[in-house]
Parts: structure tokens; sequence; C-alpha cells
């Protein structure tokens, strides 16, 4: 049983307060969709849960793990909006050394999961002969062999089409069905059952 | 494999398939040496003498040349942020990085030296030396460059500014490098002089990795 614990959290980016004092918990098998305008702050709530902002004030613990803990670290997955695919190397090398960061390489499964996405055939195909789409579902392939209890997810169904956002929205449920917890911004309307809503 | 194996050959890779950003700095280095004879003298009495000089700058040049090849790309692409969040230590895939850069400038300048060593007749025991601070002091120049390449990562229109965080640090490797090789022309001892290259590869080997990292988590907020 995984807890993700949020308390009193503020953020400032410039002059600019975009939240403070605030405070979630979110607990395994829970959606939470974090919804607001932009420049709302929630792209930068989720690089603080990430561990890669600092806030201005605040806590961040998965359990009894710091934000910025090696333990913490292990068990986060996160998914930002550039998709960290050099265009020089194929798609199963991309994805390869990008899941090697987190420990799980196994190019078998690998290319299991980019066949689960939709992207059979592509294997072995340069990342800058992809359209914005696919090169989203490169990234989003990982999930399928990620091991992390926490997805963060900064709007994963961008540039997805239908049948792309489905499979995504399966792959939350499931991963939350099995435990997991799952937290993401979109501006979409999403159809996922049971999702908490946060809105900045 | 580990993961710091990995970067690094992943670096290589990248660079093997784009060879124009591996073979520009490389290009710069030989036309610019081969340039001087032409402008100064071709007598080999002048250009031995300040041949040591003359590939120095070179070398140090192109290295600078290439340093924003180390970062930037996989700032701009989320790479270095992937690389940032995960729980391997961001220092040493940073040294991976460094290391692929080393690879890739600093062993093709050693290795190209002696043949510009020739073309400015310098003799054998010198050429000899130019190699040996050029194998001590490259990898310095990739670790002292990759913190001002980091410091500047999310900087658009950089112009000027890496070569003047850089270039004053490069200055005392400049100075006793090419001060090594002029004195062993001369029959002198050149051991203070490789000792103090070497203390600066210790000093650049045991910091530069974790002031890098600490730039890019900055630059990455």
């Amino acid at each position: 049983m995984s807890k993700l614990i949020v308390k009193d959290l503020c953020c400032q980016r410039g002059y600019n307060q975009l939240f403070s004092d605030l405070s979630f918990e979110v607990s395994s098998s829970n959606i939470l969709r974090i919804t607001g305008p932009n420049g709302s702050g929630k792209t930068s709530l989720l690089k603080i849960l990430a561990g890669l902002n600092a806030s201005e004030n605040g806590t961040v613990y998965l359990n009894d793990f710091n934000v910025n803990s090696y333990e913490y670290q292990q068990h986060v997955f996160y998914l930002g909006h550039s998709q960290a695919l050099s265009s020089e190397l194929s798609v199963i090398e991309n994805l390869e050394f990008l899941m090697s960061l987190k420990d799980t390489v196994d190019r078998k499964i690998l290319t299991e999961s980019l066949v689960k996405i939709g992207l059979q055939g592509y294997r072995d195909e340069y990342c800058s002969k992809l359209s914005a789409g696919q090169k989203r579902r490169v990234i989003l392939a990982g999930l399928f062999i990620s091991n992390a209890k926490v997805w963060l997810l900064d709007e994963p169904f961008t540039a997805l089409d239908s049948e792309g956002i489905r499979i995504v929205e399966k792959l939350i449920k499931e991963h939350c069905d099995a435990g997991g917890i799952c937290l993401f911004t979109t501006h979409q309307d999403s159809a996922l059952d049971n999702q908490m809503v946060l809105a900045l | 494999m580990n993961i710091y194996t990995q970067t690094l050959k992943r670096d290589l890779r990248i660079a093997i398939r784009n060879p124009s950003s591996v073979m520009n700095p490389l290009l710069f280095f030989v036309i610019s040496v081969s340039l001087f004879p032409l402008a100064i003298s071709p007598e080999p009495s002048t250009l031995s003498q300040i041949a040591a000089g003359i590939i120095w700058v070179a070398s140090m040049l192109s290295v600078l040349l290439s340093l924003n090849t180390i970062f930037h790309n996989d700032f701009e692409n989320g790479v270095l942020e992937q690389m940032a969040i995960s729980h391997h230590s961001l220092p040493l895939l940073i040294l991976s990085k460094i290391i692929s850069h080393w690879i890739l400038t600093g062993i093709p300048i050693i290795l190209l030296s002696p043949l510009l060593g020739v073309f400015l007749f310098l003799d054998s025991k010198a050429t000899l030396v130019l190699m040996t601070t050029l194998l001590l002091a490259t990898p310095s120049l990739s670790l002292i460059g990759s913190i001002g390449a980091s410091l500047i990562v999310s900087i658009k229109n950089t112009g000027m500014l890496l070569s003047l965080l850089v270039l004053p640090l490069y200055i005392p490797i400049l100075i006793f490098a090419s001060s090594a090789v002029s004195q062993s022309q001369f029959g002198l001892d050149i051991t203070g002089q490789l000792y103090f290259l070497a203390a600066i590869l210790v000093i650049s080997f045991m910091t530069a990795p974790y002031v890098s990292a600490a730039a890019i988590k900055i630059s990455l907020e």
C-alpha cells in the first residue's frame, strides 16, 4: 500500500505565485487528474513531485521517502512535455536507453511494448522520421514496462489519436488496478472512471 | 552493461550518425594549424619554435567549438530531464558524456598532432612531449568545458558567452603545456609542467562532473 503525501506546497515562478498551501494525498489504486487554465502551475506541480523543481515551501513524501531520496526516485515515472527522443537513434535504441535509466531493459519486452502501443514495424525506424503522435507513443511505450509505483504524466494525450488515447487510458486503469498511483494533467476530457480531480 | 557505459555508447553512436558535429572542430584544428606557415614564414627554425603554441591554441579552440554538443541536444529533447530524475548518479552520467566528448575530440587531436608536428618541423622528442601534454590536458579541457556548457545550456543565442566563461580557465593549461614542449626543445626538465597538468586533470576530474550536474539541475528548473 503506497501513499503519496503532499503537504503545504508553495510554488512561485518569477513574480507569480502559482499555488500556495497545497496539500493532498493519493493512495494506491487512485488516479488524480490535475486541471486548471494555462499557467496555473500544473506542469510545475508535476515537476516538483518528480523532484525536478524545488518548491518554495512544503514537503512531498512517498510513504516515508522524501522526494529527493533514492527510494522515491526509483518508484516514480515522469513523462514531461518533451519526448526525450534523439532523432539520430532508432525507436528501439531510444526506448532501450530511457528504460535502462529505470533499470528495466529487455529488448524482447521493449519490442512487445511497441506492438502494444501500435508501433509495430517502426522498431528500427529513426525517430526523426516519426510524426509527433508516433514520438509520443514511443515514450508512452515505456509505461508498459515501467515498474514505478507512481506515474506522473504531463499531458499524456497530446498529439495522440483516439485509438492512442484509448490505449493510454487502459494502461492507466490497469496500473491503478494493480495498486499503482497515477497523477496526470490534461485539457481534454478523460473517460477514466473514479478519478479524483485537483483544480489549480 | 551498466547505465554509465550505455550513456557513453549512446553518445558515441549519435556522434557517428551525425559526423559533421565531430568533423567540424577537427577540420578547424587541421586547417588553422596549416595556415600558420603560409601567414608567418615557411622557415623550419621559425616554425619549430612556435609549433607547440600553434598546435595548443588550435586544439583549445577546436575543443571550445565542440563544447556545445555535450549537453545542448539532450537538453532540448528532454533526455537530460530523464537523466536528472533517474535514481542513478547524475554526476556519473555527466562524466560518461564528458568521456564520450573527449573520445570524439581529444583523442583525434592527439592522433593528429604528430602529423601537424612534422608539418611545423617539430623534432621527434618534442612531438612526443606534445602528445604527452595533449594526453594529460585534453581530458581537462573537456571536463572544465563541461562546466561552461552546462551553465549556458538553457540560454538561447549564447554567442561568445561560452568562450568568456571557459577560456580564462584554459589559460593555465595552455601556459604549462606549451612551455613543456618549448623547454623540451632546449633539453630542459619538464616534470614540473607535467605534474601541474596532471594535478589539473585530477582536480577537474573530481569536481567538474559535480559542478556540471548542479548547473544542469538549475537549468532544468
